[in-house]
């Protein structure tokens, strides 16, 4: 099977990258060293090609009343035009499809960015509930953009010496609003748990921005450091910490779902109705090892699975995301199975690390 | 970038990427070589078997694990284990670093000529060629 290829592939080529099979796309795993790739991120700046994730527009009339109902999050926290707000998208039976991010830019136009391998079936999704909800819909997939991603404490300097006629229009950005600038589209968002950008461009011009953002001491960052920042930063991952067997309630995503409001949508009934027994915790391995996805967590309470482990180079010990019996308290040491040796772990609060400092 | 086209000639190799150097009092010193720790990455985390735990060829007997995976690592030949790189547990990078330099642990085999069995450096170059197509 032939991999797919982003915009920058020969650009990761020629900066020496470790490519690897990523879900179908051809992507960098590394340009050398993982560890060195999570500090710059961590200390001063670097850039992730995010250019698998899809962007799909969605414009029309009547677009805000159908995402009220397509998405678990609600958009009409959204009223200021670049706003931005993560949601999960539902099965009926509460089931995660997918988790995105909703930008308003008009009542004629949001924008959604979606993963790279849920997409096509995100899609079809949407389309399915449109025709039924919402036919004057246009949903578009953007296959013609290109994403890259700007994160770190120098994200900003270097960003606007990189693109100095972006720094009037972004610089203001508050986190999680975005605006456009000629043919980009800069958000202050992220992966890493620092501040920074993702910036949406057309993908023929991709290679020549990622090359002067280089020049302006943004350093390429891989894949391999891109989940370590994301899980020291607490962040799910689609696929490992939720999936469509997994309601958002069982996977510390409670704070994006409006149970509040009268409003319905895909997914409630389920997520009111069905009882809540596991939760998502973060957990510090207290031993030396590596907590590893799958490995069982045992506890007084019963057992449950780590869906995310590795090593937090910010923290220097093992870290992890994991799926336990509600019962199960903060500062609860519990049992990690890890071959043949049960190892222990305290359940902490997520996040691990903000903004450069770890929070254990 | 990779330096596996520069193989010690003085030491033995297994399929499962484990170098083995004959001391000259009997004993073997047994690490992971530049392939491996390279298809690794950086490694975080070491766990050596214990000092007179008896070995079977092929055994698993040790673990590195890398900011990406865990990897077992076998005992290359049947013998004792009679000493272990404890350095490696404060400093696991050194595999990174110099893999060739960094050993595991040390054996003592049961037949020394076990140990000439093993691969060479040619026979282990055509393996590490072989894996990368």
């Amino acid at each position: 099977m032939t991999l797919e290829q982003t915009p920058l592939n020969a650009a990761h080529r020629a900066m020496g990258a470790k490519m690897v099979d990523f879900g179908g796309w051809d992507m960098p795993l590394h340009y050398g060293s993982q560890l060195d790739e999570h500090h710059q991120v961590r200390c001063d700046a670097g850039m992730f090609d995010v250019s698998h994730m899809r962007v799909v527009d969605m414009r029309g009339e009547g677009v805000r009343d159908f995402l009220r109902y397509l998405l678990a999050n609600n958009v009409d926290k959204l009223q200021s035009s670049g706003k931005a707000l993560y949601s999960c998208l539902l099965r009926p039976d509460g089931g995660v499809i997918d988790d995105l991010i909703v930008y308003f830019m008009d009542e004629m136009w949001f924008r959604i960015v979606v993963n790279a391998g849920t997409a096509d079936k995100d899609i079809a999704w949407m389309i399915e509930q449109a025709t039924i909800r919402a036919p004057q819909l246009q949903i578009t997939s953007r296959n013609d953009l290109a994403m890259i991603a700007v994160q770190g404490p120098n994200a900003a300097a270097k960003l606007w010496q990189a693109l100095p006629e972006a720094q009037k229009l972004a610089e203001g950005l508050k986190p999680f609003n975005a605006v456009e600038c000629n043919s980009m589209f800069i958000a202050r968002t992220g992966y890493t748990g620092e501040d920074g950008f993702e910036i949406i461009l057309p993908a023929k011009a991709a290679p020549s921005f990622w090359q002067t953002l280089n020049d302006a001491g943004v350093k390429p960052i891989g894949l391999g450091a891109r989940d370590t920042l994301r899980l020291e930063a607490g962040m799910n991952l689609y696929g490992h910490d939720m999936d469509e067997t997994i309601n958002p309630l069982e996977a510390g995503l409670a704070w994006t779902v409006d149970l509040v409001s009268e409003r319905d949508f895909i997914g409630k009934t389920a997520l009111v109705t069905k009882p809540k027994t596991r939760k998502l915790v973060g957990l510090v391995l207290q031993d030396r090892g590596v907590l590893r996805d799958h490995q069982v967590v045992h506890s007084n309470h019963g057992a449950g699975e780590i869906t995310s482990g590795s090593f937090s180079p910010t923290l220097n010990q093992s870290i992890a995301l994991a799926r336990i019996p509600s019962a199960v308290q903060i500062g609860d040491i519990v049992q990690v199975a890890i071959r043949d040796k049960m190892l222990a772990a305290k359940v902490v609060k997520y996040p691990f690390v903000r903004n450069g400092k770890g929070l254990i | 970038m990779s330096n596996s086209n520069n193989l010690p000639d003085n030491l033995r190799y297994t399929t499962s990427h484990e170098w083995i150097k004959k001391e000259t009092d009997g004993t073997i010193t047994v690490g992971i070589t530049q392939h491996a720790q390279e298809l690794l990455g950086d490694m975080v985390f070491v766990e050596n078997p214990a000092v007179g735990r008896q070995l079977k060829a092929k055994e698993e007997c040790a673990v590195v694990e890398s900011v990406k995976a865990a990897a077992d690592i076998y005992a290359p030949v049947t013998g004792v284990v009679v000493g272990v790189n404890s350095e490696l547990g404060d400093a696991p990078e050194k595999i990174n670093e110099d893999p060739y330099s960094a050993w595991m642990f040390k054996m003592k085999p049961d037949n020394a000529a076990d140990v000439d069995a093993l691969m060479d450096a040619a026979a282990y170059q055509t393996l590490v060629d072989s894996e990368a197509h």
